[in-house]
């Protein structure tokens, strides 16, 4: 098999017994991603030195005889949203198109310390916040299946990068389906922990009630590596959970006859393609053969979702991105003259028209006189979307739908209506809203040959449950 | 028409945001689509809804305590040096468009 179509174990394995080298892993990755990523762009930044001493570290450990780490020699990429000591990261904005951060991100420092090779940062959209990776400040990603469609949003470049063989594994986030849609959309599996199980302690902040941060990769049991991983408690963040962090690895191999799958009429509505609504109902199918039991459940207010989310991030934001004032970090105007002049066109010249759009509309929603109508009122509809959860899973286990109501559509397609383009999201909002966790897996592909992602939801810090069946529905495919 | 010309002004203001004539007729022009979808929250009844500000509203890994006992978790010692050293000054002052060496530099505060 090629080096750079490797799985985790197969990867470590083959570097622990000495078949191949982690500098060699490293080398043939960089060598794809000189090929095929000058069409793709899915990587903004590399970082050959860090990746090749860390290869250099984990040779000699396995030259040693040393058991290597879960991830030891692994080459990954990483969302460049996530901060990497002396690494520029972006935020794929160009008000930090020169930033250097002091520190790493919590998750990052567990993948270096699990033994991976961090090949460089990915692209996606500006401050994560976009369905297509067309957001970026510096270049649109490419679907690796089909050149002229976008990778989905806004981990494109990590779903793009998995789905060409240019990393084994990747971290994305995901605020209202960053991970899910562009893992449907790539062909590749993406999963969203629930909101607590992983440290956001130096994820560059969209929304943060929202976000999450999770892997992508070309397998489950990968999905599972990676979690066991990253997951757990961090004194830095104190919205992580403290709770043990199970072996979601070993829970793969558990039966899943008997678990029960409800199926929400509400995700199978106006809107969804036919062709995906096919490969998932057969896909459902198939886990009923698997011995699941499907029982029907109701998420009546699905259809709020959306609004609700785009009232609740972009207030978020709003706040959040106060703190780009080209004062510490951040690109400054040149020609200014007073301090107020600077904060302006700094943030003008700085932000694309996606982020300003947003900070305008969570301005607006938390403003004098409109925060009771709009963020108020999204937040107690959020209460109710989160109740739909709760009682359905009650009565089920998991809940699967698709992951997207359409395959990747192409470049340019809902560029100029952003309404259309948060539609993209509406099968994959609600489970970021509730804080609940999610996977896609692929399940099939339409005419063109587009992949289509199946998504399985599950209780909170239940991702065992979803990995689970996920695996269970890879392997009998 | 629920947003002004007046009151992206404002608004933009209050985000510290410039936004040239064309951004602004943009703005003006997706904040009301935007603005009239959202329209559809009001179709439900929220007057004994509790708002949700974030995940742990609803779930709490210690669900039997009350109130902020519930959070206890998250206290810790209070350390001079924190939980991780501080940045030295020269790190700090790294990534700033202008600084001398000691403070970040901006262009003056006070107008005549």
């Amino acid at each position: 098999m090629e080096p750079t179509q490797l799985t985790i174990d197969a990867a470590r394995s083959a570097v622990q017994e000495r078949r191949t080298t982690a500098l060699a892993l490293a080398e043939a990755h960089y060598a794809r991603i000189e090929k095929e990523d000058v069409e793709i762009g899915a990587y903004l930044t590399l970082c050959k030195e860090r990746a090749l001493e860390q290869a250099d570290r984990i040779d000699r450990m396995a030259a040693e005889g040393k058991p290597l780490p879960p991830l030891g020699g692994v080459p990954v990429g990483i969302k460049d949203v996530m901060s990497t000591c002396g690494v520029r990261t972006t935020a794929g904005s160009k008000i930090l198109g020169h930033y250097i951060p002091p520190y790493d991100c919590t998750a990052v420092a567990r993948m270096e310390a699990a033994g991976a090779v961090l090949l460089g940062k990915l692209n996606c959209d500006e401050f994560a916040m976009g369905s297509s990776n067309e957001n970026s400040a510096f270049r649109p990603v490419h679907n690796p299946r089909d050149l002229t469609r976008v990778p989905g949003g806004s981990s494109g470049g990590s779903a793009a990068a998995v789905a060409a063989d240019m990393a084994v594994v990747a971290l994305g986030s995901d605020t209202g389906g960053s991970i899910r849609q562009p893992a449907s959309f790539c062909g590749v599996v993406g999963l969203m922990p629930t909101y607590g199980r992983v440290s956001r302690y130096g994820l560059i902040a969209f929304a943060s009630s929202l976000d999450h941060i999770g892997p992508l990769a070309k397998a489950v049991k990968d999905a599972a590596i990676v979690l066991r991983t990253i997951a757990g408690r961090d004194p830095m963040d104190s919205t992580s959970a403290d709770l043990p962090v199970p072996d979601y690895v070993a829970d793969l191999e558990k039966p899943v006859r008997g678990l029960r799958l409800g199926v929400a009429k509400e995700y199978f509505g106006e809107g969804l393609d036919g062709e995906v609504r096919q490969a998932v109902e057969s896909a459902i199918d198939k886990l009923k053969n698997l011995g699941c039991e499907v029982v029907p459940v109701s998420l009546p207010h699905t259809p709020y979702a959306i609004p609700t989310y785009y009232l609740v991030a972009t207030a978020e934001a709003s706040a959040n991105l106060a703190r780009y004032d080209g004062v510490r970090y951040s690109y400054r105007a040149l020609g200014v003259k007073t301090l107020s002049e600077m904060y302006r066109r700094s943030r003008d010249e700085g932000f694309g028209a996606e982020v300003k759009r947003r900070i305008m509309l969570g301005t607006y929603a938390l403003s004098a006189g409109y925060y009771d109508a709009y963020y108020l009122k999204a937040q107690k509809v959020r209460t109710l979307l989160t109740r739909d959860f709760e009682e359905a899973f009650c009565r089920v286990d998991v809940i699967v739908t698709p992951t997207s109501p359409t395959a990747a559509f192409r470049l340019g397609e809902k560029s100029n209506d952003p309404l259309a383009m948060y539609l993209a999201d509406i099968y994959t909002v609600t489970a970021d809203l509730a804080g609940i966790p999610g996977i896609s897996i692929p399940c099939g592909e339409t005419k063109e040959k587009l992949p289509i992602g199946l998504q399985i939801l599950g209780k909170h810090f239940d991702e065992s449950t979803i990995l689970r069946i996920a695996h269970a529905y890879e392997r009998s495919a | 028409m629920k947003v002004t010309e007046k009151d992206v002004a404002y608004v933009a203001d209050l985000a510290n945001l410039e936004l040239s004539g064309d951004e602004r007729t943009a703005m003006l022009r997706d904040l009301n689509s935007i603005l009239d979808y959202v329209e559809r929250l009001n179709e439900l009844d929220t007057s004994n809804v509790e708002p949700m500000a974030q995940v742990s509203d609803r779930y709490s890994v210690e669900e039997f305590k009350q109130g902020s006992d519930r959070f206890a978790y998250v206290n810790r010692e209070d350390l001079v040096e924190g939980l991780r050293k501080s940045l030295s000054q020269e790190l700090a002052l790294a990534n700033a468009p202008d600084a001398d060496g000691t403070f970040f530099r901006v262009p003056k505060v006070i107008e005549k």
